[in-house]
């Protein structure tokens, strides 16, 4: 049996083809050698992320994840639910709290849960990865398995805004999280501390909408992290990955610069550093490789 | 104007403040506001907003119901959260500006083509068709909302783009055809339904 088990909330863009299923691959990699077993919500369904206001009011889209909360209670009933994704895991913790706070709101949730055969008591923990690996694993036993050292990699740690607001992860600050240069640490990576841009805001889904408008705020993640001298930025958060990586083109021609900067995840850093080769992290999943990584993961 | 809008106009007629405080998500926070001016100035969309959320208080509590519910300001929002952790007085911000946009949405009031509300309703809709959310659609919906041939231009201005994805296997052209979902699509549709009217019918006892 595994350490640690969990009942695991995915959420849609980790699926096979799918815009983060690099995320989904590096993180089953990456639980593998931590001996983190993830337990899939049977049937579970989008949250609507934070973009789904526009289509479907407080009730509605709150339901959306009690509909998550249940199932998982009726299959894991005594595991966490552990999310890797940042809108996945605020709009279902979000959910969960005001269901706890509000009585009413609670009841007219489960009515509409009944619709769809479903009860849900609420009383699971809504956790995000980036927690299991401090909380339940922590940095000592994440740096005791690392084979391949990532030294002389300077990464700057690009948190995001919805892993780290508006409920973050405990102990840490909002506006200089230190969490992910601690993990980058641990792997014998060289954290870049100063990195003034770790919890700008890359636009979320207006950078669909709105790309003129979030593109510059991309450019600015981006720049900061060649001005701070990083051979690539690691980030924990879906959305962050694909607005900061994929526009890159878009920008270049736009603003006349000259990016070329890998955007990877933890759970890729952690999978080479403990020796799986590039395939298992999902480095064949980036646009703009990360050439360091692989050629780590080939030694 | 929908029969909701002059019916809400008519009653809330000597105060906006208590209309947004009975209809609107967390409304009944507006008027905590000090107008410290923390929010705009946090707010990495700042430069963009008509009226940032500061102003959106302040012209609440002033009463101008049109210019506020008919602005494209509350869209302006990116679910950062950062107005959230640096309010002084700890006011839900964005949750009211989802509220107001949401409220603005129901009473027919968002501007014609606002970029953002649109996105908002073809991502909901794609999303309950399935219970999940088809990316290849997504996409293709955003590039088409505007017709065909602008939906062409769209698509081959960022062909380049698709095809990166598509070879890092991070979009698939299966999902044309069907794609991922829920099997209880139905269950959850019925959900959603309720969960609607039971959002309507508060609605239509607050008019």
């Amino acid at each position: 049996m595994a350490k640690h088990e969990y009942s695991y909330y995915p959420g849609c863009s980790s699926q096979n083809g799918a815009s983060s299923s690099n995320l989904k691959r590096s993180i089953d990699t990456m639980c593998e050698v931590l001996d983190v077993k993830l337990n899939e919500i049977p049937d579970w369904n989008c949250c609507s992320a934070s973009i789904g206001y526009g289509g479907g009011s407080v009730l509605p889209r709150m339901t959306l994840s009690a509909r998550n909360i249940a199932l998982s209670e009726q299959a894991h009933p005594d595991q966490d639910i552990v999310a890797t994704c940042a809108a996945c895991w605020l709009a279902t913790k979000e959910a969960s709290e005001r269901f706890a706070h509000d009585e009413n709101f609670f009841k007219e949730a489960n009515t509409a849960l009944a619709e769809a055969n479903l009860k849900m008591t609420n009383k699971k923990p809504i956790r995000h990865m980036a927690e299991v690996l401090i909380e339940d694993i922590g940095y000592e036993q994440l740096q005791s398995g690392v084979k391949k050292s990532l030294e002389g990699i300077k990464i700057a740690g690009y948190v995001g805004c919805q892993t780290n607001r508006p409920f973050g992860i405990d102990g840490e600050s909002f506006e200089n999280p230190m969490y992910l240069d601690k993990m980058v640490d641990a792997l014998g990576g060289e954290s870049i501390k100063t990195y003034e841009k770790k919890v700008q805001c890359c636009g979320g889904a207006l950078a669909f909408s709105e790309p003129d408008k979030s593109q510059e705020m991309i450019k600015g993640i981006i720049e900061a992290a060649y001005d701070n001298g990083a051979d690539m930025i690691v980030t924990p958060c879906p959305l962050c990955q694909a607005n900061v990586e994929i526009y890159q083109d878009d920008i270049n021609a736009k603003f006349n610069t000259k990016f070329n900067m890998p955007v990877v995840y933890y759970s890729q850093l952690i999978s080479v550093a403990y020796g799986k080769n590039a395939s298992d992290a999902a480095l064949d999943g980036q646009i703009i490789k990360a050439k360091k990584l692989e050629d780590l993961a080939a030694k | 104007m929908s029969d909701m809008n002059t019916a809400m106009v008519e009653k809330y007629r000597n105060s906006f403040l208590k209309e947004v405080e009975a209809n609107v998500e967390e409304g009944e926070w507006v008027k905590m506001c000090m107008q410290c001016g923390v929010c705009s100035g946090s707010c990495p969309l700042g430069p963009h907003w008509a009226h940032p959320p500061q102003e959106i208080f302040m012209m609440i509590r002033a009463g101008k119901r049109e210019e506020v519910l008919a602005s494209d300001s509350m869209w302006m929002c990116t679910s950062c959260y950062n107005c959230i952790v640096r309010c002084p007085r700890e006011l839900p911000i964005t949750h009211i500006m989802h509220g107001l946009a949401t409220y603005a949405k129901k009473l027919g009031l968002v501007p014609k083509g606002q970029a953002t509300a649109e996105f908002s309703q073809i991502f909901w809709n794609n999303m309950m068709k399935k219970g999940r959310v088809n990316e290849l659609k997504l996409g293709l919906s955003l590039y088409f909302k505007d017709g065909f041939g602008q939906g062409i231009k769209n698509a081959m201005a960022n062909q380049k783009l698709g095809m990166n994805m598509m070879k890092a296997k991070r979009m698939s052209a299966a999902e044309f055809f069907g794609g991922h979902g829920i099997k209880d699509v139905s269950g959850l549709q019925k959900m959603i339904k309720k969960a609607e009217e039971i959002e309507a019918a508060k609605l239509e006892a607050n008019k």
